[in-house]
């Protein structure tokens, strides 16, 4: 049996916990033994991106103590997944090849490592969000700057439910503009390019958009309410443990 | 603003206010960005070549100093003259010194952006020669007193209406022109009399090759030909990075810049010069201006790789919505963000942090720098220098102590949640994130409740 660790970023865990309570779901309906290891908080991420890597360095050393024991530690977030598997060499490098050899993101850990294929319904159009740090530094896609052979590891996940249909989107993986304090630092580049994104997915007929961080739905969720619009936001956890549900 | 400081927050935020204008320019480089890929897309060994031209460029920066003398020494033979600049001054000063000794008050110039670094351009105007940018783009920005907003498309940033009404009250054209046609044959007829009046002609390089001492300048509109057949005498200037081993390894570089740059197949003119041309004089000017120190800092020098093809620019989401001007240097965007901090760190300190870190440059880039990476060590190092502005510095320092300690974290997360559904919405309102946007939820239960309650703990 296959034991994990559940690591919930600290805004999933504070703002968005049903994401992390379909994670855990859908981990245990394809035979995992999920454990949430309770003294965990953040990967450090915000205050490292933000350039204080002194401060960020007790966190890591924080996250390793709770985290080195399990055999697999799985993430719902490609930003803080990448934090881990590949920012932590700045601050913890002699531990950095350990964790890069069984920290996943949860897209990553299903078709990877379980070799999944869900099934289920989920008969809505959905606009997928390729977030950044998912895509180019996890590389759960191939990315269109790149002329590799295409693959996408969130879509094929999804595109074997039942009555699910994609959004086409004219710039299918641009930033959606989150990029953590940027959100704050750039308030205005940040929005407009939000609200880009926002108008793809409205073009591609997008009744829900998802992606496998909460971070950028965070962000696109925010304009969307604001704007009083009616797409919603969804983690891709939740589909898919919405649509294996009864299966 | 604060003094001595670029605030690209500031700027970018001025840029975003004229909706038209920021969708037009975000699509105008999308445009390209597309067209590089189409481009990099029939060329079936695309990331091979990356990986190839990275490979040379990495291994000539290890023996920059070997390259140098070898293009010094073989270029001579072929009669050229070879000066090595220190930094912009010195830079100048040569140039300058050239013009005086040969008497010339006119000068062409072709799409340099190491002349423009080094402000060639005022130096040589304060001391009563005239320079005239040859490429149309430069030539445009410049009538306009303005810097590059772009290093490959300098005008990119203005509409074609904009520079009719230029052309109309700089050279007298007709008013109410805006068919880039007739507008580059109005340029062209004023160009034309330029070049046969100039005495001297600057280029820029694109690459050295030390094995034969010649070097390329790529151009769309034929200006380095022209600007240095007619003067007695050419003025080369060139950064210390742009050798190349070999004759051979070229054709690596030709076909991946022009891909990347405009997504042509091949940039329109690749003019070859070894030596001076019979009865002409051939002046390089190879410039450090901080490039050795890139070079001496490990992590950075990477970024001594670039061809300067700008599509890293092009890619950048930030850079679409926030205009070239907006960085506040000759070369914006995510390379100028990761090139500027090493001239003056504390001016320029904002640059890094423009950026999501989406890391669409370092998967564009041509010569494989790791652009996203090197915005983020720059983070650090700035942080590390306390050049972070002090509220900052102060939010991460509390942010970082909370985070280090589970209880402290629980506590102020509940805490949080409890009283956000109680404030003031025009509290929540007035600040940089809910004054476009709705704050997240705030649920009663953490995930970790939840799963305490589940487990039954
Ligand atoms: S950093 Fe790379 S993409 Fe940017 S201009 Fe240089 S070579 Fe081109």
């Amino acid at each position: 049996m296959i034991n994990a660790a559940l690591f919930i970023p600290c805004y999933v865990d504070q703002f968005y916990p049903h994401v992390g309570l379909a994670t855990l779901e859908l981990l245990e309906r394809y035979g995992v033994r999920v454990e949430y290891p309770q003294a965990q908080t953040c990967c450090g991420q915000p205050v490292f991106n933000s350039g204080s890597f002194d401060v960020a360095k007790p966190i890591a050393d924080k996250f390793l103590e709770v985290f080195s024991s399990y055999q697999y530690i799985v993430c719902p977030s490609g930003s803080c997944t990448s934090m881990v598997r590949n920012h932590y060499a700045e601050l913890v490098p002699d531990r950095i090849a350990e964790l890069r050899s069984k920290t996943f993101e949860l897209c990553e850990f299903l078709h990877d490592v379980l070799g999944v294929k869900p099934e289920g319904r989920f008969p809505h159009r959905v606009g997928l969000h390729a977030s950044c740090h998912g895509l180019r530094e996890l590389r759960l896609g191939s990315g269109s700057e790149r002329r590799v052979q295409p693959f996408d590891k969130v879509r094929s996940l999804l595109s074997g439910l039942e009555g699910i249909q994609f959004a086409d989107l004219s710039r299918k993986d641009e930033c959606c503009g989150f990029g953590g304090t940027f959100a704050v630092g750039e308030e205005a580049v940040s929005v407009a390019m939000g609200n880009g994104r926002i108008a793809d997915h409205e073009r591609g007929g997008a009744e829900i958009i998802t992606g496998g961080d909460m971070s950028c739905l965070m962000h696109l969720d925010g304009l969307l309410r604001r704007q009083k619009k009616p797409i919603r936001v969804m983690h891709v956890a939740e589909i898919l443990a919405e649509a294996t549900a009864n299966e | 603003m604060n003094e001595g400081t670029t605030e690209h927050p500031e700027n970018a935020a001025a840029f975003v206010a004229n909706d038209a204008r920021l969708k037009w320019h975000d699509q105008s480089l999308w445009f390209v960005r597309e067209k590089r890929d189409r481009a990099s897309s029939v060329i079936p060994e695309w990331e091979s070549l990356r990986a190839l031209g990275a490979d040379i460029k990495a291994h000539t920066l290890s023996r920059l100093a070997d390259y140098l003398e070898e293009f010094e020494k073989k270029a001579t033979a072929l009669g050229a003259h070879v000066h090595f600049a220190r930094d912009a001054e010195e830079h100048n000063r040569i140039v300058h010194g050239l013009l005086r000794e040969r008497n010339v008050t006119r000068v062409v110039k072709s799409k340099s952006m190491l002349t423009e670094q080094c402000g060639l351009n005022h130096h040589l105007e304060a001391h009563g020669i005239e320079v005239i940018d040859t490429d149309l783009g430069e030539r445009i920005v410049q009538l306009r007193h303005e810097p590059p907003s772009h290093i490959v498309m300098p005008a990119i940033h203005l509409k074609k209406e904009e520079i009719g009404d230029l052309f109309h009250d700089t050279m007298g054209s007709a008013s109410g022109i805006s068919d880039p046609k007739v507008l580059t044959e109005v340029a062209r007829g004023q160009l034309r009399g330029n070049l046969l009046a100039a005495q001297a002609g600057i280029t820029g390089v694109n690459f050295a090759i030390a094995e034969t001492g010649g070097f390329v300048v790529c151009t769309n509109e034929g200006n380095a030909d022209l600007g240095t057949a007619i003067p007695p005498l050419h003025i080369a200037s060139m950064g210390i990075e742009k050798v190349i081993p070999r004759a051979k390894d070229l054709g690596v570089f030709l076909r991946l810049l022009a891909r990347s740059a405009t997504g042509q197949p091949v940039t329109a003119y690749s003019s070859h010069f070894h030596g001076p041309r019979p009865g002409g004089e051939l002046h390089i000017v190879i410039v450090d201006h901080g490039r050795s120190e890139i070079l001496g800092r490990e992590h950075y020098r990477r970024t001594l790789q670039c061809i300067r093809c700008g599509a890293c620019m092009n890619t950048c989401p930030v850079y679409r919505r926030s205009g070239g001007h907006s960085y506040g240097v000759t070369v914006p965007g995510p390379l100028g963000a990761v090139l500027a901090p090493h001239i003056d760190p504390k001016k320029h300190r904002s640059l890094p942090f423009a950026s999501t870190l989406c890391g669409s440059c370092s998967d564009v880039c041509p010569v494989q720098i790791d652009l996203h990476q090197q915005l983020l060590l720059w983070r650090g190092d700035l942080g590390r220098a306390e050049l972070i502005p002090l509220r900052k510095r102060a939010a991460s320092q509390l942010a970082g102590w909370v985070l280090a300690r589970t209880w402290a974290y629980e506590f102020l997360g509940r805490i949080a949640r409890w009283i956000l559904p109680k404030l003031p919405k025009a509290l929540l309102r007035a600040n940089d994130w809910g004054r476009q946007r709705e704050l997240p939820p705030a649920p009663k239960e953490s995930f970790r409740e939840m799963y305490r309650r589940r487990r039954g703990q």
